[in-house]
């Protein structure tokens, strides 16, 4: 039996569109991307790349199904299935599974929860879904400690909720969140773009650890020295730009 | 005490019908009676009829004894136990001038025993009706206001709520404080109060001889527990039923086993506690009469 | 978590009528086991109405709904007798309302009221239902000294708390909440929020989550449905339908809110 996970893609992107549609400004309709088409295998990194509107954030969006596709299709090989998961069909039972077992997402901003402190935040994304044994827990709480120490969050915030944290900090402790668990794929949105240097270059080990382990990463990443750091593949997004007239 | 003492003779009125209700209300009634005895401790409507006395005196007890009494019964009528109290005075004298029975204060000689708050000391025998008065027959009034939400409960025997009741005595008292109308099950199936007698005498009620039949006049409900029926007092396991104990013995005739009344002797704290069953007294104190 | 092979409900072409007007028409969906549903929309819109029908608190015109009962699959809850229904109701379902009042006897102390669904499945141990409920007080972060006081002398955070508690103590798999957050502050609705969060999540329950409030939707809900005039115009993950909303009315309802 031939492992098919190094030849199939990971996450297969095919003539994907997305237009908005604003039926409160007269039905005016806002197209962003076009055409896209893409792949990503396990143990690559691609690197989103173009100008603010190009489209980027809102392709990653589409991946993690917090969108919906206007057109296209995204297709996504799922850990515990056999078959793959076509994104832009999917119900809504699928994509949470998904969600939870197949596409870890970091987005530029963290959604606090008011009184979870940071260690509980971080750790959650292990221990979704039944009650936890504290065996699990304990697990979970070392995971989380390993990451904010790498990440350099200083002890005494660990239990403190995040919510009152700098805008570096609260980044981190999302970043923290995300890498937690290993993800097949993994869709980070401006990981670095609060971080200082030695951070940036914490998040960048931890991009290549989750390569590594056979994770395919897709990333925007501002700083042109971080993404020549961990990208192996970069794409050119205004290649997907809608032509003026184009429906 | 010769029940003449306080009770006079009174003679048969013919002008009234036997038992003073007309003989299709009594049929309505002994066909509630009947299907009360089919199915125990369930609440049967019946058409209540206004009496020649008010509601709660007695008119649903009365109604009872008058559907099922004949000339040939020995009628006992006991308030508090006593049989010599206004309101048993009052019932005797009209079933004795309605009916012309035999009336009498002996337990055992008696066939009917219409009751007001106690059951007899001394135990009934299989052939003796015992009628209750009742004045609220729904036990889960107090808890449930909604007459058909309470009727909901009894047909799907949800009876959660009165173990509520029991609990809510226990954080404020310690333990059940309910002493009066203490709730039973019947035969494992209906709640059912026992009409305001003491918890003392509920342990009586269960595999009784005699048939027990409970009437409430203002409320026009019947219900009964045949002979030989389970009645169970509701308890929690960690809080077990119990019934009333007194440190002293009845002062006049000695019983420590029967359900006492204090009764206050002078204006300057003088007490003594004696049975509240006369009956059951009387034939327990020394002879000396 | 491991994957069912059945949804906990079934909901399929649900109408409920007023009078002559349609309060909900055609609504169906399914929810799965540990699954949040939020039902928005506004007062009017048919969202009470929908949870009601589904919750068997009121039979529907037409339509079915089915619950994955313990011991025999799917029934139709309509279809139950009066007797299964409340014992449904009273174990493994549990409604918490809007107005604390509703859902609690308010002249009985905390700790019957969230002993009232032991003692009604018949539990007969005094000491054992007081633990379990003084256990329950503190899960719902209550002051357990506060287990004999009655509901009348409690804040509308703690009652609400309370129902919650009451409802919880038999393990229901399935919770229907009919804004269970408003009428409070907002900080005490933060607070109140972040423990159904909890607790939804910590003990798998499944939830379906009636609200106007589109923050509640975001913070609780795995997904959502948008209801209007009775009919629902919008379903999706709560973060598709808020962040990319299809519908003109969702669009309006989403951009009439600040940040949910």
């Amino acid at each position: 039996m031939t492992d098919t996970s190094t030849v199939l893609p990971a996450l297969r992107v095919d003539g994907l569109a997305k237009r908005f549609t604003l039926h409160h400004q007269g039905g005016v309709e806002l197209p962003v991307l076009e055409g896209v088409s893409l792949e990503a295998f396990r143990g690559e990194c691609v690197a989103l790349d173009g100008p603010s509107g190009a489209g980027k954030s809102t392709l990653l969006k589409l991946i993690y199904a917090n969108y919906r596709a206007t057109a296209g299709s995204i297709r996504v090989r799922r850990e515990s299935a056999s078959a793959e998961v076509e994104v832009t069909r999917a119900d809504a039972r699928t994509l949470l599974a998904l969600r939870r077992d197949t596409i870890g997402y970091v987005s530029q901003f963290l959604r606090t929860v008011p009184r979870v402190g940071a260690l509980d935040v971080v750790a959650e994304p292990l221990l979704v879904g039944g009650e936890a044994d504290t065996s699990a827990l304990r697990e979970a709480h070392r995971k989380a400690q390993e990451l904010l120490l790498r990440l350099r969050i200083p002890q005494r915030l660990w239990h403190v909720p995040p919510a009152t944290f700098s805008g570096g900090e609260q980044q981190r402790i999302n970043i923290a969140r995300s890498f937690i668990r290993s993800w097949p794929i993994l869709l980070l949105d401006e990981p670095t773009a609060s971080l200082d240097a030695d951070n940036c270059s914490t998040v960048a080990s931890l991009i290549d650890e989750a390569r590594a382990r056979g994770a395919a990463v897709i990333g925007i990443f501002h700083d042109a020295r971080v993404r020549e750091r961990v990208a192996t593949k970069v794409i050119d997004m205004e290649r997907f730009q809608p032509r003026p007239g184009s429906r | 005490m010769k029940i003449d003492d306080f009770s006079p003779a009174v003679a048969r009125d013919g002008n009234f019908n036997f038992a003073y209700l007309d003989e299709r209300t009594k049929r309505m009634i002994r066909r509630a009676i009947l299907k009360a005895v089919a199915v125990p401790g369930y609440q049967v409507p019946f058409g209540s009829r206004e009496m020649p006395l008010p509601y709660g005196w007695g008119t649903g007890g009365i109604q009872v004894t008058a559907s099922i009494i004949g000339p040939e019964d020995v009628l006992k009528v006991i308030d508090q136990g006593a049989d010599d109290t206004v309101n048993a005075v009052n019932i005797r004298r009209f079933f004795q001038r309605t009916t012309g029975v035999e009336v009498t204060t002996h337990t055992t000689a008696a066939t009917i025993i219409q009751t007001r708050h106690r059951i007899p000391e001394t135990p009934l025998a299989a052939g003796q009706i015992l009628v209750y008065q009742v004045p609220m027959p729904e036990p889960l009034q107090k808890l449930e206001p909604r007459e058909a939400e309470t009727r909901s409960l009894h047909g799907l025997a949800e009876y959660g709520l009165m173990h509520v009741k029991l609990y809510e005595d226990i954080v404020r008292f310690g333990h059940v404080a309910t002493t009066y109308d203490y709730p039973v099950m019947v035969d494992g199936r209906y709640l059912m109060a026992p009409s305001p007698i003491p918890k003392f005498d509920n342990p009586k009620m269960s595999m009784n001889a005699a048939l027990q039949l409970f009437g409430a006049g203002r409320e026009k409900r019947i219900y009964a527990v045949p002979p030989w029926t389970r009645v169970e007092s509701l308890a929690f396991e960690d809080h077990p039923f119990e019934i009333q104990r007194w440190s002293e013995p009845c002062a006049l005739c000695g019983d420590t086993a029967s359900f006492l009344d204090e009764v206050i002797t002078d204006d300057v704290g003088g007490r003594m506690f004696v049975c509240s069953d006369t009956d059951h007294c009387l034939a327990h104190r020394p002879a000396h009469d | 978590m491991t994957e069912d092979t059945s949804p906990i409900l079934r909901v399929e072409g649900v109408v409920k009528y007023y009078g002559a007007r349609a309060a909900v028409s055609g609504v169906s969906f399914e929810l799965w086991p540990g699954e949040v549903l939020a039902v928005v929309g506004e007062s009017g819109s048919g969202k009470s109405t929908l949870l009601n029908s589904v919750a068997a608190r009121v039979r529907p015109d037409a339509g079915r709904v089915s619950f994955l009962t313990r011991h025999e699959g799917m029934v139709d809850v309509h279809a139950m007798s009066e007797a299964q229904r409340r014992l449904l109701a009273r174990t493994d379902w549990g409604y918490v309302h809007q107005d604390a009042v509703q859902g609690l006897r308010m002249n009985v102390s905390a700790g019957a009221n969230v002993g009232e669904r032991l003692m009604a499945l018949g539990e007969r141990h005094y000491g054992r239902i007081r633990s379990e409920a003084a256990s329950w007080l503190e899960r719902v972060e209550m002051d357990v000294a506060r287990i004999d006081d009655t509901p009348a002398t409690f804040s509308g955070g703690m009652r609400q708390r309370l129902q919650i508690a009451r409802n919880l103590v038999t393990r229901p798999r399935l919770v229907f909440m009919d804004e269970p957050t408003s009428g409070l502050d907002v900080s005490v609705q933060a607070k109140l929020l972040d423990l159904l969060r909890s607790l939804t999540r910590g003990l798998s329950l499944a939830a379906i989550v009636v609200t106007h409030d589109l923050a509640v939707a975001r913070l609780l809900a795995h997904r959502m449905i948008v209801m209007k005039e009775g009919r629902m115009v919008e379903t999706g993950l709560t973060d598709q339908v808020l962040d990319d909303p299809q519908h003109p009315y969702t669009q309006l309802l989403v951009s009439s809110v600040l940040q949910p």
